[in-house]
Parts: structure tokens; sequence; C-alpha cells
């Protein structure tokens, strides 16, 4: 059965009934890429709406001087919110829901590799989002502004749950970002279709691959932060307090090493977006395609490289800042080679216009003005003037509007009849763009000049007498044409929803895999997977399309009621093993649920419960697992063309180890910032003279040493012999170190009294938490072995047990390290 | 530049610091209107495909543009800022040394060594530079008047210092930079400027 003997719309009917989301209710257990990669872009315009509001508001605020409008205390919650809605609820989910929907199908693949897992940070994503508006509604919004400074945002400046929003919403959300993170890497590198070798892939699989890349090591900071901060506000301990040996300084860098690459994060699917459209009305293939994958990679390197451009003004020595404001400026190199391959694709293509290449033009004139005034910024003399005035304003909209919004304008206008299966009408599109471009400009030019003229950012009304009160008239001006603008758009959506042009396949004759598929797409994409032989972006869907349609490709045939797709090897892209994707189910939804428990306990001060959400949430994770896997070996397994593949769950480099690796590199991020951290307030912290060195029981932490050596050993030697009784091992000597590392977390004395003690008492739980997870990972292990889940062929759980208790082990090593180190402190002093 | 002037104006400068970092701006502001332009000439030259601008092979777009163009003016660039950044250190001690404290939502000046209590507007001598040694009392607060120099931050534990002057006697203003909650828009200071005798006597004296 090779190829489909069905016609293609028995094979439609086949298909579509296997991939299918139940009607009614049962539509919220989907865990379709195409289904909630929508929801992701539904949702995040609808913040973008209330960001967009808030905005409104901001500017009613200032269009007029001395203005009684509103207050400071309601002005501080509304820019909080605008800024924070607008980063964190728009512009990530944003670009997360495009990337959802839009890359499995232009890799040629079925889904993504964790379905379920897409869902669940859908969930967070809504939940989290809606915990900081509810807030908003109830006017204990956060008002610390959108990166929170300490010790402003620390309990005794602000003694209300507003922080504790912010602080919890955003790191719920932020669950969304890591899994979305790990998923999309992991599809990335994996799932794509036969003979997309890496090097052929889609410039936008490219800069998604660099982009997760960079959530990768990205994320991790700022989540430690939040749990800081957090651990700070609601149990005292000290750790951004100057008062007991904490310091302010730490959390800006742990908030900037975030933060800044946050920028290019956001910035860089939307340059893809633009890779991908303009060489498609350049009528060419894009000029100096190996040029720019080095650019995104060095700009993903570099991003790294610069938080420090936000902390100009703190006091750091000169010779740091020089470095970087070098670094800073170095990263204008890989942005201008992008944006002159663009130029020069259309300047050697036969460009033509359509809505896309408009609100391309518009993101050429308004980023590149924006970039411009970044390097202006990174150069430290003028930054002590500019920063945080009116002119970082100007700067920042301009490189995030220009840079993401416009792009995204683009995008929109080129996908959405691949969502809806309609054209556009254009009667408002023209129009739209410039009320968009116009009143972009008129709002945010001129706060170039009402920075340098000093009207500082965060401000809720000023005097009459600086001179700022035209510029900002005509600001607010602006951005109420802004905003029509941005009402034209929606009206055009609806409009093209309602009204728009049917066509068959591919419009815009382009050259990338999604469009070879029927629009609106169906649930199962591919009727079968396409073979590869060209690069990824210059392939002929309306010649391919037919083809799949009809089932002549791969796996173009139903199968066990199971929904397939094809596991690739990283490099070549050669068919490598057979994917079986879970089906629809409300366990995403109860798991969100669960999570959302810990962080609304945690919010009203009822702790004790949030270890039990905790729980709750682990149990449900555990039962994600019930029906995946298999019970017998099956050997490799026909897959279409002529070609066999093994099954997932029998080929060792599955997707579920990779994507385990991946949230072990992800954690030892967040672990190296927690180090990062401890050193810095050991060296750099003030009020840390006069310590008395700590007593430390050395044998408890040899003791638990030991054990969790011996746990990973033991879970090591479970692996290489197959020999899955030796799991029992590993869980009762990982046991032992928990119950040691526990008692020594309770041996700290005093940790609220000052930031070392309470850096060790967060050492110490990260050290307990990790045994505990290589534990429970040994556990699993043995439950699956019992189940029958678990053979020679089919070892997966013995290679989790190991790199999870193998890391836990490796994990102690620093952490007991620092422990000792921070225990002494004070020695000399 | 008459419509840039203000009391609050960085690019109406009233000292010799604040005059660097204008000229620095002007010059900016001039490199950067060339580059602007001339991405956006190249970007209609695309459009209307121009002969020559399709000749162009795209080694020559992608070294000529995305290295060739940037690298000597960021080097330019950065080095200059690198020197000019340097001049502006506070090197050595300045002849008059004062220390600023924010809390929210005022500043404390105090003039150590001298006769003067503690005030809260800043005084100092004109035609000569001044430390400001700044900290603060609760949350981060920032030190800027945008006329006589740049601004430093305010931070509780890390004292900073920042060089300041002004050219001639005369009133100028100070304002936080860093939102520091909800007195941080009216957290502006006074700063006068004496002729150095007056501003001796006025240390002597003790009688601001
Ligand atoms: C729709 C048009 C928009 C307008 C009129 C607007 C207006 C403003 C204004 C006036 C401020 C300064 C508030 C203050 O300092 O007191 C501000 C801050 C900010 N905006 Fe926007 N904005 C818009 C869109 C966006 C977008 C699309 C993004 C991001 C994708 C964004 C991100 C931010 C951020 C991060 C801040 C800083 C907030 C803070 O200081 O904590 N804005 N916006
Ligand atoms: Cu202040
Ligand atoms: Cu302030």
């Amino acid at each position: 059965m090779s190829q489909s003997d069905l016609s293609p719309i028995r094979l439609h009917r086949a298909l579509n009934d296997i991939w299918g989301t139940p009607p009614g209710l049962g539509r919220l257990s989907s865990v379709n890429h195409t289904v909630l990669g929508r929801r992701f872009m539904v949702v995040a315009l609808i913040f973008f709406a209330i960001g967009g509001l808030l905005s409104m508001l901001i500017r009613a605020q200032l269009a007029t001087p001395n203005s009684a409008f509103v207050g400071p205390e309601i002005y501080n919650q509304i820019f909080t919110m605008h800024g924070t809605v607008m980063m964190f609820l728009f512009a990530i989910p944003m670009f997360e829901g495009f990337a959802i929907y839009i890359l499995p199908k232009m890799l040629g693949a079925r889904d993504m590799a964790f379905p379920r897992l897409t869902a669940y940070g859908f969930w967070c994503y809504l939940f989290g989002g809606s915990i900081l508006i509810i807030a908003m509604l109830m006017g204990v919004a956060p008002n610390g502004g959108w990166f929170m400074y300490t010790p402003l945002s620390s309990r005794p400046y602000t003694p209300g749950i507003n922080a504790d929003v912010w602080l919890l919403g955003i790191t719920f959300v932020e669950i969304s970002a890591v899994t979305a993170a790990v998923e999309l890497f992991v599809t990335i590198l994996k799932v794509r279709a036969p003979g997309m070798s890496l090097i052929r892939m889609p410039l936008f699989a490219w800069y998604m691959l660099v982009t997760s890349g960079m959530m990768i090591v990205g994320f991790p900071p700022l989540i430690l932060g939040s749990i800081l901060l957090e651990l700070e506000r609601a149990f005292g301990l000290p750790f951004f307090d100057p008062t007991r040996g904490g310091d302010p300084l730490l959390w800006q860098h742990l908030f900037w090493l975030f933060g800044h690459p946050e920028v290019y994060i956001i910035f860089l699917p939307a340059a893809g977006a633009l890779s991908t459209i303009i060489p498609v009305f350049a009528q060419r293939p894009i000029l100096g395609f190996r040029a720019i994958i080095a650019a995104i990679v060095a700009m993903g390197f570099l991003s790294f490289g610069l938080w420090v451009h936000h902390m100009f003004t703190v006091g750091i020595p000169h010779l740091a800042l020089a470095f970087f404001s070098a670094a800073s400026a170095l990263v204008a190199i890989p942005t201008a080679i992008q944006i002159f391959a663009w130029i020069g694709t259309l300047a050697s293509g036969r460009p033509r216009w359509d809505i896309p290449m408009l609100y391309v033009a518009g993101f050429f004139v308004v980023f590149v003005i924006g970039g411009l005034t970044g390097v202006m910024l990174a150069m430290v003399p003028f930054n002590t003037q500019a920063h945080d005035s009116y002119f970082v304003v100007a700067h920042l909209h301009y490189v995030l509007v220009g840079g993401f919004v416009f792009p995204m304008l683009a995008a929109i206008y080129h996908w959405m009849p691949h969502i809806s299966g309609r054209q556009s009408l254009y009667r408002l599109s023209v129009p739209a763009f410039w009320f968009i471009m116009v009143g972009f400009n008129l709002t945010f030019f001129l706060m170039h000049l009402t920075g340098l003229m000093g009207m500082p950012r965060r401000i809720s009304t000023y005097p009459s007498n600086w001179g700022w009160d035209w510029l900002n008239l005509l600001s607010s001006v602006g951005s109420f044409i802004l905003t029509m603008g941005f009402a034209l758009v929606l009206a055009d959506i609806v409009m093209q929803f309602r009204f728009g042009r049917p066509f068959r396949r591919d419009p815009w004759h382009a050259g990338t895999l999604e469009w070879a598929i029927p629009t609106p797409p169906t649930n199962y994409s591919f009727a079968a997977l396409p073979r590869i032989d060209a690069p990824g972006d210059q392939l002929a869907p309306r010649l391919i399309g037919p083809q799949l349609a009809g089932g002549r490709g791969y796996l173009g045939f139903p199968r066990d009621g199971q929904m397939e797709t094809l596991g690739v090897d990283m490099v070549t892209g050669e068919a490598e093993q057979l994917i079986v994707l879970p089906q629809s189910s409300f366990l995403p939804l109860w798991t969100g649920l669960a999570t959302g428990s810990i962080f609304v306990a945690l919010l009203f001060g009822f702790y004790w419960l949030a270890p039990l959400g905790a729980l709750l949430t682990v149990v449900l994770f555990l039962l994600w697992t019930v029906k995946l896997g298999r019970k017998h070996d099956s050997g490799p397994v026909d897959i279409g063309m002529g070609e066999q593949a093994p099954r997932d769950v029998e080929c060792p480099g599955n997707v579920t180890v990779l994507a385990n690796r991946t949230a072990v590199v992800m954690d030892a991020i967040l672990f190296s910032s927690l180090l990062f951290g401890g050193l810095f307030l050991l060296v750099v912290a003030p009020n840390w003279d006069g310590l008395a060195p700590l007593d430390l029981p050395l044998w408890l932490l040899a003791l638990a040493l030991m054990a969790s050596t011996a746990g990973a050993g033991f879970s090591w030697l479970a692996r290489r012999a197959n020999a899955s009784g030796l799991l029992i091992g590993s869980a009762v000597a990982q046991v032992l170190a928990v119950v040691v590392l526990a008692v020594l977390m309770a041996w700290v004395p005093e940790p609220t009294g000052h930031a070392r003690q309470a850096t060790m008492f967060a050492l110490l739980a990260y050290a307990t938490i990790h045994t505990a997870l290589g534990a429970l990972m040994s556990s699993y292990g043995i439950w699956r072995v019992q189940q029958g889940f678990v053979s020679t062929r089919r070892n997966t759980e013995l290679v989790l047990a190991w790199l999870w208790n193998g890391y836990a082990a490796a994990a102690l090593v620093p952490a007991l390290g620092l422990v000792l180190m921070l225990a002494l402190a004070g020695d000399g002093a | 530049m008459a419509g840039c002037s203000g009391a609050l104006s960085a690019l109406d400068p009233a000292g010799p610091r604040a005059a660097n970092l204008a000229t620095l701006w002007w010059v900016m502001l001039i490199g950067a209107t060339l580059l602007f332009a001339l991405v956006m000439v190249l970007l209609l030259l695309a459009y209307t495909r121009s002969d020559w601008i399709s000749r162009v092979t795209p080694g020559q777009w992608i070294i000529g543009g995305g290295l060739m163009l940037p690298v000597p003016i960021l080097v330019l660039l950065t080095g200059t800022a690198l020197v000019l950044g340097e001049q502006l250190l506070p090197h050595g001690e300045a002849p008059v040394r004062v220390e600023g404290e924010a809390r929210q939502w005022a500043w404390t000046f105090r003039y150590p060594g001298t006769a003067m209590p503690p005030t809260e507007t800043l005084h100092i001598p004109a035609g000569q530079p001044v430390d400001i040694v700044v900290t603060a009392r609760d949350v981060i607060h920032s030190l800027w008047v945008p006329r006589l120099g740049g601004k430093i931050d305010a931070i509780p534990g890390h004292p900073n210092v920042i060089r300041l002057e002004a050219d001639e006697a005369g009133i100028y203003w100070g304002q936080c930079a860093e939102y520091c909650g909800e007195g941080h828009d009216g957290m502006q200071f006074r700063v006068e400027a004496h002729d150095p005798a007056a501003f001796a006597a006025l240390m002597e004296g003790g009688n601001p």
C-alpha cells in the first residue's frame, strides 16, 4: 500500500475523520496547529486592541498640559499595562500563533511535534493574560512600568497586589513561550517533509529556528528574576533589597538579559515573514540566502551581548560601557545585510505592487529610522541625555511598530487568503495604509524632539512652561489618525471574510509549501507529504498541490485511524521515523487550569494551596502519557513512495528525547542565571561587610551529592544495560538526596535576614526540586516498564530517566559549591 | 535652533558638557538623515527598475551595503563617542563636590566641608565643573539637568558621580528621569549657578 488507492475525495474524507476536531464544546479539546495557531492570533489581536485602547488613554491624557483626565495612580497602571500587554500578550503570542499556523505547512508536515503542548501553551497564555486584564478592570493592575524595577516593585513601595499580578500573570504567560520555544525548535529540526535538508528549509524556518533558540536562552533569566522577586515579595527573601545585602541592579541585569534579546525575538519572525513575502512580489528568489542565514545567526548571538545598553546610566565602569556600546553598534551590521538583501532582491527582480508590498515599503521607512536612532542611543554620551526620555519612546515604537507591526500587517494581507480562502477586495486597504503611515509618523516622529526637549517618559502630566505643549498635542492627533487606520484594517479583514473572492490555489504564485494545500486549510493539511528536491522557498505549489491531494507522496493513506506525519534526519532531511501524533484531548485544558490554580493561589496568598496545585499539575501531566507509546515492537513500517521507516517509539533520536534535551538546556540556563545572581550579589551588592561565616554541616552536602550521584549512576546503568530494575535504585537514591537537601534548607539560618542566606536557600531549593524530578522520572520509568511500554528498542523512558537524573546530579555540584562559598562569605571582612 | 529651546531642553545647552552632547546629536542627525535618504533612494530605484540598479550583483549588495557602508561609519562613530565619553567622565576630583540624595519625591543636596545647610535647590558655581555624588534613600531615581549635562541614576546602595558645568550664573532646571512612583512627574528641582565669588560666600555664610 505504498500509493493511495483512494480517490482524492475519499482520501479527504478518511483523513478528515481522523484529524477532525469534535464540534460544540469539543472544540476546546482541539490540539490541531491550524486551529490553535488561529486562536493564538485572534487572542493576540484582541490584546492588541486592548493595548491600543490604553495607548489612546495615554495620548488623551498627554494631549494638553495639566491634564485632569486621570491622576498618576491610574496613569501609572495604564502605561504599565500598555507596555506589558503589547510586549507579552500581543507581540510574542502573535508571532507564536503565526509560526504555529504556518510553519508545519511550510515544512511539509501535518502538525507540530507536540500538538497537546501547543494547546496547553494556548491555555496558559489565555488564562495568564486574563489575570492581568481582570486585575486591570478591578483597578489593581501592575503599576511599576513594563520592566518592574526594584525596589519600586518590592513590597515596601508597592504594598498592594499590583506587582504580584505582573510577576505571576506574566510568568504564567511565559509558560506558553517556553513550550512554544521547545516545540518550534524540535519541529523545525525534526518534523519536515522528506528531502527537505537543513539548507533547503525555507528562510522563514531558519528565522524561526534562530528565534526559538533565542527564546530558549532568553526567557529563563526573566522567569528566574520573576520567581526571585515574588519570593522576596511573598516571603521576604531579600534578593533585591539593598538594606539586606540584595541589589536592585541584579533585577535590571536579569530583566535585560531577557529584555534585549526579546526585541530581536520579536523582530526576527517578522523579518522572516518579510524574507518570504518580498521574493514573491519581486518574482525572484531571495538574494544572499546564505548571507542572510549567517546574519540572523550572528544577530542571535550578538543580541545577548547588548543588554547593558539599557543600563548605561546606572554607573557602570566606562570601559565596560564601551564594550557594550560597540557591541550594540555592531548589531547594525547583520541588520544592514538583511535590509540590503531585501532591496537587492527587489532591484534585481520584477517587482509588482500589491497591498502586502505597501506595508513592506512602510516597514522600510519606519524601521530604518528606528535602526538609526538605535545606533544613536548606543552611543553612551548621547544616551545620557536621551535615556528614559520621549526620545526612547519614539525609538522603541519605530523599532517595534516598524519591525513588527508593519511586517505583520504585510503578513496579514499576504496570508489572510490562506486562512479565509478568499482574496481581498481592497476597497479599504489603501486608505487604511495611509492612515496608519501618516498617523504613526505624526505621533512618534515628533516624540524624538519632545524627548530631547527634556520630557521624561512615564509622567502623567506636565506644566505648560517647558515648551512641550504643541508637540504633545500633535502626537495625540496623530495617534487618533493611527487608530482610525487600524480600525479600517479590521473592517477590511471582516469584509474579506464576508465578501472576498474565493480562489482555487496559490493566488500570489508563491514558492512555499503552505500554498500547496487546500485553502482554507484542511485539518490534516497535507493529504500526502511531498518529496522535496529543491530549495523550500522555490517550489511550485500549483503543481505539487493536486498531486498531494491525490495521495501521491508520503503517507497518502489512512492507517489504523492514527494521526501520522514523518520525522526526518535533522541535517539531510531523509525520512527517519513515523511520528504518531496524539488525538484531541481535554487534558491540556485541565492541566492549564491546574497550573492556573497554582498562580491564583500564590496571588491571593493561599500559599499552602500552591503545592497542591503543583501536585495536581504533575499528576495530570503523567496522565498525558497514558495513551502514548506501544506495547510491542513493530519494526519498520510503510510510509509510501516505496520507503519504510521505524515508528518514533522505536527510534533512538525521537522528538520526545530531543524536546527533553532542549528542556534541560533551558533549565540549565535558568540555573546559570541563578548562579550568576548569587555571584553578582556576593561581589557587587552593598551591605555584605561584617557577615559572620556560617558553620555549614559539610557532611550533609557530601551525603546529598553522593546520593544524587548514585541516583544518576543507577539510571545510567539502567539505560546502558536496558535493565529497568536498576531504576528502583535510582529513585531511592534520589529520594534520599531530596531528604538531605530539604534538611539543609531547613538548616539555613534566617533566610529572610540577608541575601546571602536567601541565595543559599534558593540554590538548595533548586537542587531539591531537581533531585525530586530525577526521582519522579525514574519512578515514571518503572511504571512504564510495568505497563509494558519499554523494550530494548522502545527505551525512551530509560533515556529520559538518565537525562534528568544525570542533570540533577550535575547541577548539584555548582549549586553546593556556591552554597559553600556563600557560607564562607564575610570571613575576611 | 529656536524651536528647540526650553528650560529643560538638551538642545539648548548652557554648559560645555551639554554643548558637546548637543553637537554629537546634530552630527548624528545629519549622518542619519543621509543614510536614510540613501536607503530610500535605493528602494525607489529598485521599484522604478532603473537599469543601473538591476545590474548590481548580490555580492555587491551584501558586501557593499551590509559591510562596507556601515562598518566605517560605526567605527568612526563609536570611536568618537568613546573619546567624548572619556572626556566627560569625572576624572580626578572636581574642586566642588556636592552630594545629592533622592527620595520619593524630592531631592536634598548637601555641601560637605562647608557651612551650607542641606538644600532642595542645587547650588553650584558657574564656569567650573562640579561633581554631584548621587544616591537614593528608597527607590531608584535619576538626576537629569539637560542644559548642563546628561543624567545619572540614583540607586540605593550604589553612589554614582556625575559632573555638570554651567557657563554662566543663572537658574536651570533638573528633574527625575527614572520612574519612581506616583510623584515621579513632579520631581523637578532648581539649579542655581552663582559667580564663583558669590558661591564661595554662600558656602561660607551658609545662607542660601
Ligand atoms: C497603537 C499605537 C501606539 C501608541 C499611540 C503608543 C503610545 C505609547 C506612549 C505614548 C507610550 C509612553 C507612555 C509613557 O511613557 O508615559 C508608550 C509606551 C510603550 N509602548 Fe506604546 N504605543 C502604541 C503601540 C505600541 C506597540 C505596538 C508596542 C509594542 C509592540 C508598544 C510598546 C510600548 C512599550 C513597551 C512602552 C513602554 C511602557 C513603559 O514605559 O513601561 N506600543 N506607548
Ligand atoms: Cu524620582
Ligand atoms: Cu522619578
